[in-house]
């Protein structure tokens, strides 16, 4: 893929524990899927980026290329990509999201 | 755009030949579907590389001519 794009890419995830490749912003999600994953982050507190991939569209194209999954959302955690939004969902409901968070270190809150 | 359930199936199969395919067209507009899948060649694999098999399968329409798939894989 594109270096530029790859290495803007490189930049984000690197820059933020926490990222979410997202259509719409955490606020206003424009994607039911984007909406779910977004929820769920912030369901456990956590200080997540969204990028809006909807603003952007080398980083829309760029992404799928960068995972090689070929939908968004997109979820990151310290550089390394977890999954979209069906994954998210299960690991949420196992509570590997949590353990997941927990390895690395990254805060957020237990609910019962 | 869309993709017709049929089409989807055909697809996975000639990918995934041991696929047991269970597919619903939740909108009724072939753009959002669910499916559950089992299949041997998930087996001892992560969700990511699983969901990647699927989509493989799809041959680039996943995100494209395809809105929504809703996956759950099942080792078998």
């Amino acid at each position: 893929m594109n270096e530029n794009i790859k290495n803007k890419i490189d930049t984000i995830v690197r820059d933020a524990d926490v990222c979410l490749f997202m259509k719409g912003t955490p606020d206003v999600p424009q994607c039911g899927f984007s909406l779910a994953v977004s929820n769920v982050l912030k369901h456990l507190e956590v200080n997540f980026k969204g990028i809006n991939v909807l603003e952007d569209p080398d980083i829309r194209n760029g992404i799928k290329e960068y995972s090689d999954w070929p939908t968004i959302p997109q979820l990151y955690v310290k550089g390394e990509f977890i999954g979209g939004c069906d994954i998210i969902k299960e690991m949420f409901e196992k509570g590997d999201l949590q353990n997941k968070l927990k390895e690395q270190k990254i805060i957020y809150k237990e609910k019962q | 755009m869309g993709l017709k359930l049929e089409k989807i199936k055909m697809l996975i199969k000639e990918s995934i030949p041991d696929a047991e395919i269970d597919i619903q067209d939740l909108a009724g507009d072939e753009n959002h579907y669910s499916a559950t899948i089992k299949s041997k060649v998930f087996n001892g694999k992560s969700k990511i590389e699983q969901h990647k098999i699927v989509y493989k399968s799809l041959k680039g329409k996943m995100g494209n001519e395809l809105h929504a798939l809703a996956l759950n894989t099942i080792e078998r």
